[in-house]
């Protein structure tokens, strides 16, 4: 029997949400766990009273099961306060925790802005960064990036495993073979593979947001590998391992466990499903939008994200237009974004960057959706185009 | 992006080029689209180009950050010669068919 998209609530009924690589709708196991957890798991697990034992069980319980789902040892695993704030703590912790042997990072020019953040706080604070290029399809530069990694005083390396924005799967084991050569611990933000497909390995440190998979926002994943030498960045605090402090939010992190879970169990068959999807979309987009470039790899992809480019057309123009229409998707053009800058995955490829249109599915996104989408967006197009004088340029 | 490179390889992004002139070459037409916002430089280009003879070289000047991307992809995707860019900023192409 052919997989089903999952029956959601109402978010996905009639305007049809194809941002999930943002954020996907809460997963039904996600809202379940949530309010059953809001009961019971609002006293602080670290207090010696039987409402904190009954929350320490929760979290213990969410720990064990992330970490399984994740393959590794529960004490390698956190939880953080976001995604953002597990890929900061992971990059900064990583070059902390290395800085005898120098203070340079390395990284892909296509990290989620998360990253690069971190890595200009670094670099403003007198480290330095080494940024590795992507070819036309956002795939790393191997050679360039071994050589990097080989440079004096590299103290870590950042690479996602798949771009966000385009979807190109980066070529993480060898990436992993070339740090190990080096000695060089790799950080890899695989924030739009888990829950879905599998997270190669090699890595040292990784990190992942709750959201992407369907789990509530506010949950961010971190782990450090046993005898990575990594160090919080954060003032001393005793709660998750040390490795980053606050309280956490248990409620939803119990949700966040819950629907990894869930998602893990369907993840093989749901890929496959909307990988077939993403196929019918980017040779639907190219057949039927003309002077249309649809980026990425069509190969080494994420099954679940497709990026693509309208010639002529503003891209928050387009936004608003989809919007009008009942499609919810992102845009990685210049005038979508609040600093009026171009996607800096998209410059680094060197591909058209105005028009940009990213779609991204979810378990609960439909055949009927796609089909949808797809039968409105030419004319969508072609009506942007007509209004703006542009029509057979 | 702020962060240093090392590697020095981003053979897409307006590259440090001493000279003034980036392609080597003096245009034969200017096209003035400073203050337009992206995709308006390249809709400029697309308008202006055809109109002049094949192997004409126009100088386009446009501020806007997403030129930097989009013109060169405009170039590629019409099948135009991107020649050049340069920080000013100002961007070459040659008319080829």
């Amino acid at each position: 029997m052919p997989t089903e998209a999952i029956a959601w609530a109402d978010v996905t009924s009639s305007p049809v949400y194809l941002d999930a690589a943002t954020a996907a709708p809460l997963h039904p196991v996600a809202r379940q766990a949530l309010l059953a957890a809001l009961d019971d798991g609002w006293a602080d697990p670290d207090r010696l009273y039987s409402q904190a034992r009954r929350a320490r069980q929760l979290l213990d319980a969410a720990r064990e099961a992330t970490a399984e789902t994740l393959g590794v040892r529960p004490d390698e695993l956190s939880f953080t306060a976001s995604g953002t704030n597990a890929a900061h703590t992971a990059v900064l912790g990583g070059l902390r925790g290395r800085r005898r042997a120098g203070r340079v990072l390395v990284h892909s020019a296509i990290e989620h802005s998360a990253v690069l953040h971190a890595a200009e706080q670094h670099v403003a604070g007198g480290g330095a960064a080494v940024e590795v290029p992507v070819d036309r399809l956002g795939r790393l530069d191997l050679d360039a990036w071994s050589s990097a990694v080989t440079g004096a005083q590299v103290a870590s390396a950042a690479l996602i495993a798949a771009s966000h924005e385009v979807g190109t799967v980066q070529p993480v084991e060898a990436a992993a073979a070339a740090c190990a050569r080096a000695g060089v611990p790799l950080y890899v933000d695989a924030a739009q593979l888990v829950g879905r497909v599998p997270v190669p390995p090699g890595w040292s440190v990784l990190t992942a947001s709750a959201r992407k998979w369907g789990g509530p926002p506010g949950v961010g994943l971190l782990v450090v590998r046993k005898g990575t030498r990594w160090e919080s960045p954060w003032p001393t605090d005793e709660r998750e391992s040390g490795r980053t402090p606050g309280t956490l939010n248990l409620p939803a992190v119990v949700a966040a466990a819950a629907s990894l879970r869930a998602a893990a169990a369907d993840a093989a068959a749901q890929a496959a499903r909307l990988s077939g999807l993403v196929d019918r979309i980017r040779a639907r987009v190219a057949a039927e939008v003309p002077d249309v470039e649809v980026v990425g790899d069509p190969e080494h992809r994420l099954p679940h994200l497709v990026t693509f480019s309208c010639l002529y057309v503003d891209g928050e123009a387009l936004l608003h237009a989809l919007d009008r229409r009942g499609f919810a998707v992102s845009s990685g053009s210049s005038c979508t974004s609040s600093t009026l800058r171009p996607s800096h995955v998209l410059e680094a490829m060197g591909v058209l960057s105005h028009g940009n249109v990213r779609v991204s599915l979810h378990a609960g996104s439909t055949e009927a959706d796609v089909e949808r989408f797809l039968t409105e967006l030419p004319g969508i197009v072609a009506d942007l185009r007509r209004q703006a004088g542009v029509t057979g340029l | 992006m702020s962060a240093t490179d090392a590697t020095g390889d981003t053979p897409d992004s307006p590259a440090g080029n001493a000279s003034s002139d980036p392609s080597g070459e003096l245009p034969d037409e200017v096209l003035d689209c400073l203050g337009q916002r992206c995709p308006l430089p390249v809709i400029a280009l697309a308008r202006r180009l055809p109109e002049l003879p094949v192997g004409t070289v126009i100088r386009v000047l446009a501020d806007d950050p997403a030129a930097a991307v989009d013109i060169p992809a405009w170039c590629r995707m019409r099948g135009q010669e991107f020649l050049g860019s340069h920080p000013g900023p100002t961007y070459h192409i040659r008319r080829t068919h």
